[in-house]
């Protein structure tokens, strides 16, 4: 419930400029997001184009506890990511 | 217009015929390719390995229309750029070895990611079948899907099946029957994704620059693309054909435009949207299904952990409760009664003879045997929780601790059912993806201390520490761990320089185990334990008993206790004397094996007895005895897991490189510990 309104005071926070890109990690649990760019090394950025993380992908962040790794829902599937990893992948939020 | 309905190219002739058919399946992992595999080719299959790879390799056959057809599983890949080992072996049969069917297995409820393999495979030149597999899923995901659309969008036969149920395998075979043919392909015109539009240009010119220069067999546009994904593999092979200019001119090109991946990646996924768009609807969308609900627990940081420990203990127990009593039956039934046999069979026989066969080769065969129940069972509930869905979430909720050590959250589940025995560890190491980790938690496999270990401690502890035992016996275990967690790090800084496992992994849908799948897995894992690690662990036992017997029959005067007096000096750093470092040796066939060596060597007789015991505090320091327990745990393992280490590495230089670090590792702990207690009063 915490997590819900904090979320939305981080939006409102965001509200002129929504369409900032943000790190996947930041994203909350159930907020929904468009990939925009891919900051990671060459050899991690096949893996995640072929799990299905490439720009326009459209990213559910299905669990996020604000530390650990977190789960996201992409293209259909539900992919684990580690905190790191997601943290480069840069996506704009949507409603 | 139906693909499969027009007109046929050609008929088939007697020569073809009798040429057996060769199908590939492929498909990325979670979507029942092992299902399918087994529902084709029953019991008509072996296991073995990828030439030069630790990559497992399933071949099968199966009679339809009386043509043979043979099967060859490839890795499930998400694609076929060269990220690991399994993508290069699977893209390399399908461009060299020409298939000439490949059955592209495909999720239908994780339809928009799955055919991104597919986006791949028609790109190369062999003919494509989509098997569209969990139909029942997508349905019940409120997936609406019209297979025939698909098909003429693709280009490609598409087979709906739901394989759990047997449903379209019947379909799945007469397609694979008539693209064999080359049946009613006048129309098999797949049309190929290209690459998003912004790097068309690009692609031409890299063609144009290597025109003429691609080796046969591959396809010259896809070397291009792959060049312009980054793929390792082919980048080298290009730099090894072109001329150094030649090459030059490429690599400018490319690095030019390094951010190529994403656009050939966004290219398919592109071509994907228009195949989904046209042949999928989806009317009620976003309910929550079965799978999200138990992820609430199944993933939670804390509930997770607790399901995680509460499935760990019931492990446990059933390897406990059903497992340490068939692994006595056998003791006593099969082994010992063996055993008897052999020696009422070679009354005649020379004394030395009659020991061989009943102590060497039937011990031998015993310690092997003795190991198969806890192994099935291992290999049952792995098989399991990985069928269901589990072992990922396992790895997701473990992942951040494994992950200090330089590990990856699926090493976690092998690691700790270690504690059980090493030798299903090692095995249990398979279900990491990553090479790097999966090689890792190999090597620290050994450092858990399993059952047989435990034995030994609870055994000594007592005898040398009295009312301190326990204490002495958590320390041992702690000593065990803190040393796996520092080797794991060391290990990973120095060898692999601190290359972390990145963590991104698939957590498939959940759904019920399939048995037959199951039982399957269990067969050919525990088949190829006896098949590759039993031959090693017979020779290893029957050679260790020889040194143990020979000349005279008694370990004292035997090549082993040489052995012990030869290394002596080794251990007299921990206040060692030659019959402890016998002891040792010993424990190499099995470790519980140290006390009856001891036993034997102390004149005590039955070392159950307890006099045993008290010759050994009487003749050792307190010191000593705490590096005895410690070099005991650390110790290189028994033959069993140095077998098992060989057959899932698939190199001596690693088995070597581990027994090596073992030693060195075991005798540094010995050795410190020794001197610290001595300086300590001990």
């Amino acid at each position: 419930m915490r997590s819900r309104n904090r979320s939305r005071a981080h939006k409102a926070a965001l509200s002129p400029g929504s369409n900032d890109k943000v790190p996947l990690s930041t994203l909350h649990t159930g907020e929904h997001g468009v990939v925009v760019e891919l900051a990671n090394g060459r050899c991690m950025l096949g893996r995640m184009a072929s799990l299905g993380f490439t720009p326009g992908a459209e990213v559910t962040i299905l669990q996020n506890f604000g530390r650990g790794p977190l789960i996201a829902r992409v293209r259909g599937a539900r992919v684990a990511l580690g905190r790191g990893e997601a943290g480069r992948v840069y996506v704009r939020r949507s409603i | 217009m139906n693909v499969l309905t027009a007109p046929p190219h050609h008929k088939i002739t007697v020569a073809e015929a009798e040429k057996t058919i060769l199908v590939a399946l492929i498909g990325q992992p979670n979507v029942g390719k092992s299902t399918i595999f087994n529902l084709l080719t029953g019991l008509n299959q072996h296991v073995g390995n990828w030439p030069g790879k630790t990559v497992e390799r399933k071949e099968g056959s199966f009679t339809f229309r009386e043509i043979t057809y043979r099967l060859v599983d490839l890795p499930g890949t998400y694609s076929l750029t060269a990220n690991s080992a399994e993508e290069v072996i699977a893209r390399e049969f399908i461009i060299r070895e020409r298939p000439d069917v490949v059955v592209a297995l495909v999720d239908a409820a994780i339809l928009e990611r799955s055919l991104y393999l597919v986006a791949e495979l028609v790109a190369l030149p062999a003919p494509v079948i989509v098997a569209l597999n969990m139909m029942d899923v997508a349905r019940q995901e409120g997936f609406e899907i019209e297979p025939e659309v698909l098909e003429a969008a693709l280009g490609v036969p598409v087979v709906p099946m739901t394989a759990t149920r047997s449903e379209g395998v019947q379909e799945l075979l007469e397609t694979v029957d008539r693209v064999a043919r080359g049946d009613a392909y006048v129309d098999y015109a797949p049309k190929p994704p290209r690459i998003r539009a912004d790097h068309q240009e690009v692609l031409q010119e890299v063609e144009i620059l290597i025109d003429g220069c691609v080796p046969d067999p591959y396809p010259q546009e896809w070397v291009a693309l792959k060049l312009l994904e980054g793929d390792h593999e082919i980048t080298r092979m290009m730099q090894d054909c072109l001329s150094d200019e030649e090459w030059e001119a490429v690599h400018d090109v490319l690095r030019a435009h390094d951010d190529a991946l994403v656009a050939v990646a966004s290219g398919r996924y592109e071509w994907i949207g228009r195949m989904i768009r046209a042949a999928v609807t989806r009317p009620r969308a976003g309910q929550i299904g079965l799978t999200e609900r138990l992820d609430r627990w199944a993933t939670h940081p804390f509930w997770g952990m607790l399901i995680l420990a509460g499935i760990l203990g019931l492990i446990f127990w059933l390897t406990y409760t059903v497992g340490a009593p068939l692994q006595d039956l056998l003791d006593v039934y099969v082994v010992g009664a063996l055993g008897e046999l052999a020696r009422t069979g070679l009354v005649g026989a020379p004394a030395w003879f009659t020991d061989l066969v009943a102590d060497g080769i039937i011990g031998g065969v015993g310690a092997m045997l003795t190991f198969l129940p806890i192994l099935v069972i291992f290999f049952a509930v792995m098989g399991m929780l990985e069928d269901i869905g589990y072992l990922a979430r396992a790895a997701y909720v473990m992942d951040g601790f494994m992950h200090l050590m330089g590990l990856h959250g699926k090493s976690f589940l092998p690691l700790f059912l270690g504690f059980g025995c090493n030798v299903p560890a090692v095995l249990g190491a398979r279900v990491i993806e990553s090479e790097r980790a999966r090689l890792l938690t190999i090597l620290l496999a050994p450092l858990i201390p399993c059952t047989a270990r435990m034995t030994v401690i609870a055994f000594l502890a007592p005898a040398f520490f009295g009312s301190a035992a326990t204490f002495v016996s958590w320390g041992m275990i702690l000593l065990a761990l803190v040393v796996l967690a520092l080797s794991g790090v060391l290990i990973n800084k120095t060898i692999f320089r601190g290359q972390r496992a990145a963590f991104i992994m698939e957590l498939p849908l959940y759904h019920l185990p399939n048995w037959r799948t199951i039982g399957m897995r269990v067969w050919q894992r525990s088949l190829s334990f006896v098949h590759k690690a039993g031959t090693l662990i017979l020779v290893v036992s029957v050679v260790v008993w020889a040194l143990s017997a020979l000349p005279g029959g008694d370990v004292e005067d035997s090549f082993l206790a040489h052995i012990g007096r030869l290394f002596e000096p080794v251990g007299r750093l921990m206040g060692f004397d030659w019959r402890l470092t016998v002891a040792l040796l010993a424990s190499f066939i099995a470790k519980e094996n140290s006390i009856a060596t001891l036993g034997v060597l102390f004149g005590a007789g039955d070392a159950e007895a307890g006099g045993l015991a008290e010759m050994l505090a009487s003749a050792f320091p307190a010191s000593t005895a705490l590096a005895f327990l410690a070099v005991q745990m650390l110790f290189i393992p028994c033959v069993a897991t140095v077998a098992v280490v060989r057959q899932e590495t698939g190199s001596w230089r690693w088995t070597l490189f581990n027994l090596g670090f073992l030693l060195v590792v075991s005798l540094t702990a010995g050795i410190a510990i020794y001197w610290l207690a001595h300086l300590a009063g001990l």
